[in-house]
């Protein structure tokens, strides 16, 4: 009996470079890329909590930051991760109760995901500029 | 209650698969995520009122009970749930012998941030920032008199 060492060549279950992109896969690895994501977001609002918390200076610094369009990009980014994340997330916890695993209902609850995450992008960046004013 | 339930009668009389905590991660990562809804939702429409505020404005706002009680819990759960979340990222693609120092350093920059972001929070919460020793003679120089 040969070995077992790895050398030869051993056909393997097709993966992911294998199959087309469907909605199912994609939502499946966005919510673990967002997921990701969101950790770095979580870093900068911590930078945020201590610059309030070191004085006015580093506050208005950081705030100088996130006003930079590099800045309002990464938020922008980082609000539709968010939604994406927390609409992806009761969408797990749906499951978790055993509810909606037909083919149909996971691609309904799929399409709901996306179109709830972009309306709550921009319903809160609408909120957020008519809160900031035109001052 | 809790996470027992979920082990099928058959694991738990074999004591087969899991060694004891099987089912505590998962379960964990659901109690986090249902607590998350409700707090990362005031702190959306928080950040939306007030993101853009001035430095008096917002520590006078998240040094009221309430709020600075909210965000040290946000701090608790979010950090909770990323640190589950990220363990299980490094434990799918991180094969080599980097796993085990990528988790425990993972961890422990997951409990610093949530430390650094509580002692923040109560820095501005309790005796608020200004009555306390400024970390820079910048900032110190920066305070207004009327912050006194």
């Amino acid at each position: 009996m040969e070995p077992i060492t790895g050398k030869h060549a051993r056909p393997l279950s097709p993966n992911i470079q294998i199959y087309r992109p469907q909605l199912t896969s994609v939502l499946s690895i966005a919510n673990r890329l967002t997921g990701v994501f969101l950790s770095i977001c979580a870093m900068v609002l911590v930078a945020w909590l201590v610059a309030a918390a070191a004085g006015p200076e580093s506050y208005s610094a950081f705030q100088g930051l996130t006003g930079s369009w590099a800045g309002q990009i990464l938020l922008l980014g980082g609000t539709f991760a968010f939604f994406l994340h927390l609409c992806g997330g009761i969408r797990h916890l749906l499951w978790d109760t055993v509810h909606g695993f037909e083919l149909r209902q996971i691609y309904t609850s799929g399409w709901i995901v996306v179109a709830a995450s972009v309306v709550l992008t921009l319903a809160a960046w609408i909120a957020g500029l008519t809160m900031a004013g035109p001052s | 209650m809790g996470r027992y339930r979920f082990r099928s009668p058959l694991g738990r009389a074999t004591g087969l698969g899991t060694a004891k905590a099987g089912a505590g991660h998962w379960w964990a990562e659901r109690v986090t995520a249902v607590a998350l809804v409700p707090l990362t939702m005031w702190f959306a429409a928080s950040i939306i009122a007030h993101g853009g505020s001035d430095h008096m404005t917002f520590t006078g706002w998240l040094g009221s009970p309430v709020p600075a009680g909210l965000m040290i819990l946000l701090l608790i759960v979010l950090f909770w749930h990323t640190e589950l979340g990220l363990q299980v990222v490094i434990e799918d693609y991180v094969h080599s012998g980097a796993k085990f120092p990528a988790l425990i350093v993972m961890r422990f920059v997951c409990f610093a941030l949530a430390l650094a972001g509580i002692l923040a929070t109560l820095r501005i919460a309790v005796g608020g920032w200004a009555a306390a020793p400024s970390l820079s003679m910048a900032s110190l120089l920066m305070q207004p008199s009327s912050m006194a």
